[in-house]
């Protein structure tokens, strides 16, 4: 293994109360790999997220990102060290317009900061930047349409622009596909796949077939706890895989 | 909406309200000479900065404050004890015109005191804090009468400070004018921070504060730079109010003129720059002259702030703005008859309204209930039946009209469902 983990838990564990969700939790997950997070429900993989971006606090353990340890540190400071996330359900500014929305992500990673001596209008990296997401994303022709009022697959698209907007090498996303049709959904992989490139990508995912056609790597989570970590292939013959994963998911 | 607005081409057909919002303030002296009158307009414009100030809290960055006055009152104090320092070095010192920058240096030095812990949490948190803080700062002033002078409060002179540009502040149009000054600065400032990195995630941390965290910002930090920059303008208001009125006592700190800033933010309108404008112009001139008016002026205030809560929450800009899209966008297309007779009965059932609370006022008020009394112009006596009915049935068929007469008309003309028309 020659490559540098870009993500690295060891030992992770969460307490809600007397209630253990994430159980001692050991993952790594290589640069510039797309690793998928599957597991039944319940099983802890949202919480994990959480943990991850610095949204909970985590109860023992250690999480670094490339080297640098991120448990316990506010959302924001996670952020600017390199990771950026999006949601299960939808999370953007709803009132702002998506050229808006794709401004304000961009504001700190080019430096912006707190500034109040400067219109954000007049920076024209950011608008260059912003312009060309929005192109890679396709959603040009809204560019002045506020977020409350695009459609499903269109915020989601767009919140994947933002968290990739915010300069990120590692991005979370929670269950990017949740919630829509075959076609939305290839259509939302293929878009994830151009937005991402050379970015490390851990995904949350409950469709299988979604799960397959992204993961380089794929990690299964039960009861709080990794049981397996490997290729597709080599989890598709995992006996203990099938017999917990698909055991409860068929149930 | 209060976010930016991103169109380019009519950028500069929408900046009209910044020629002709100065320019009828720079004619208004002129219409209304009244030494009264002066001072009610200067106070409009303290009264301008004030609630621009507080809108950079509620509007842009979703900060219920109920303790604004904190900032204003305490910029007041200070620039007071400066202005008096003035006083006693026999005219030596700062010039008049640049008292309100104390006030705002004030302002922002206890705005950055109370806001490291104040911002923390947005929402009821916030809000019971600062409700908390002013009740501190007010019973404060009781207390070190030394600072806040006690039950009398300070006083300065004006007209006995030196003047950048010689001019001679006793006469109360000067301060007028000097008021205009300021107004226009502040307001070119308080607009051009909206426009800025800081002013856009103002906006977003009101949105969504952990959408912002995870584009890297600190909602905490956000809302403590923009509430510092909001308590220095309060405290810009505040140094101008020192010079308007020469006496500062403990009312200027205190809840009421916290809540009178609230209010008048909230019925012209939060999502709009305007809105502040707009409402603290028409509550300073309810305030002054309908109290001379009515003993019910406090009522009639707090009716107007439920209307607009319940019906137009986002004020009188607000209602404005709505039906001037509507009519741009052919709305009124054969129905402005019917709206404009929604207005008039709305009106014909406030006037009811205004006379049975008038003659409530009298009636439960007054020493002797039988007295005659003047409504609106008619001689009545309060203790008969005939006064009462007529202003009820006036009352009743006036809101009557509007709401199953009018109402349903104006639906049923432009098919769509319940519109709030012209409430």
């Amino acid at each position: 293994m020659t490559t540098r983990n870009a993500l690295q838990l060891k030992g992770v564990t969460k307490n809600f109360g007397r209630a253990e969700i994430i159980r001692g939790v050991d993952l790594d997950v290589h640069e510039h790999e797309r690793h998928v997070i599957i597991g039944p429900n319940g099983a802890g993989k949202s919480t994990l997220f959480n943990l991850i971006s610095g949204r909970l606090k985590v109860s023992d353990g250690s999480i670094k990102l490339f080297d640098n340890a991120i448990h316990n540190l506010p959302a924001h400071k996670v952020n600017r060290m390199g990771l950026s996330r999006s949601f299960q359900v939808t999370n953007l500014f709803q009132n702002m317009t998506v050229m808006q929305n794709l401004r304000c992500s961009l504001l700190w990673s080019e430096g912006h900061k707190y500034a109040f001596w400067k219109s954000v209008t007049k920076q024209d990296a950011v608008t260059e930047r912003a312009a060309e997401l929005m192109e890679r994303l396709n959603l040009t022709k809204q560019a002045n349409t506020p977020a409350s009022l695009l459609t499903y697959a269109e915020q989601r698209a767009l919140e994947i622009g933002c968290t990739v907007a915010s300069g990120a090498q590692v991005i979370l996303l929670d269950e990017p596909t949740a919630g829509m049709s075959r076609t939305e959904a290839n259509d939302a992989i293929h878009l994830i796949q151009r937005m991402t490139g050379e970015n490390t990508l851990v995904v949350v995912e409950h469709d299988l077939s979604v799960v397959f056609e992204l993961a380089d790597r794929i990690s299964v989570l039960v009861y709080g706890e990794i049981i397996a970590t490997g290729t597709p292939e080599e989890i598709r013959n995992n006996a203990a895989v099938q017999e917990a994963y698909l055991g409860t998911e068929v149930h | 909406m209060a976010t930016p607005s991103v169109a380019g081409r009519t950028n500069l057909l929408k900046l009209w309200p910044w020629v002709v919002i100065p320019l009828a303030a720079l004619v208004l002296p002129f219409i209304f000479t009244s030494g009264h009158a002066i001072n009610l307009l200067s106070h409009m414009g303290v009264a301008i900065i004030f609630a621009l100030s507080y809108n950079m809290l509620l509007g842009n960055t979703g900060l219920l404050s109920f303790g604004h006055a904190v900032y204003y009152g305490l910029g007041a104090y200070v620039a007071m004890h400066v202005l008096r320092a003035i006083n006693d070095a026999g005219g030596q010192g700062l010039p008049v015109e640049l008292l309100p920058l104390v006030g705002a240096l004030a302002g922002l030095g206890f705005g950055i005191l109370f806001g490291t812990f104040s911002v923390r949490r947005a929402g009821v948190v916030f809000a019971m804090i600062t409700l908390g803080l002013g009740a501190l700062v007010f019973s404060s002033s009781q207390m070190f009468t030394d600072f806040f002078g006690g039950e009398a409060g300070l006083f300065g002179n004006r007209a006995e400070a030196p003047s950048l540009f010689g001019i001679d502040y006793a006469s109360s149009l000067a301060v007028y004018y000097l008021v205009v000054a300021w107004a226009l600065i502040a307001a070119i400032l308080i607009y051009l921070l909206r426009k800025t990195p800081l002013g856009w995630m103002a906006n977003a941390v009101r949105d969504n504060p952990e959408r912002a965290q995870f584009v890297g910002y600190d909602p905490t930090i956000v809302r403590f730079i923009q509430f510092s920059l909001s308590a220095c303008f309060a405290g810009l208001a505040g140094g101008l109010y020192v010079i308007t009125d020469e006496i500062v006592n403990a009312e200027v700190v205190g809840q009421i003129q916290s809540g009178a800033v609230l209010l008048g933010t909230y019925i012209g309108g939060i999502g709009y720059f305007i809105g502040p404008i707009v409402g603290a112009s028409i509550v300073t001139v309810l305030e002054s002259s309908l109290s001379s008016y009515t003993e019910a002026w406090v009522l009639y205030f707090g009716l107007l702030f439920i209307t607009i809560v319940m019906f137009a929450p986002m004020g009188i800009v607000g209602v404005i703005h709505t039906q001037y899209l509507n009519w741009k966008a052919g709305g009124w297309k054969g129905n402005t008859g019917i709206r404009l007779y929604l207005i008039v009965t709305g009106l014909i059932g406030i006037f009811g309204a205004i006379c049975v609370i008038e003659l409530s006022y009298h009636y439960f008020r007054s020493w002797d209930p039988s007295a005659p009394f003047v409504l609106m112009g008619v001689t009545v006596d309060a203790t008969t039946v005939l006064p009462w009915l007529a202003c009820f049935a006036i009352a009743i068929i006036g809101f009557g009209l509007m709401l199953f007469h009018g109402r349903p008309m104006l639906s049923r003309h432009t098919g769509a469902t319940s519109r709030g028309g012209n409430a």
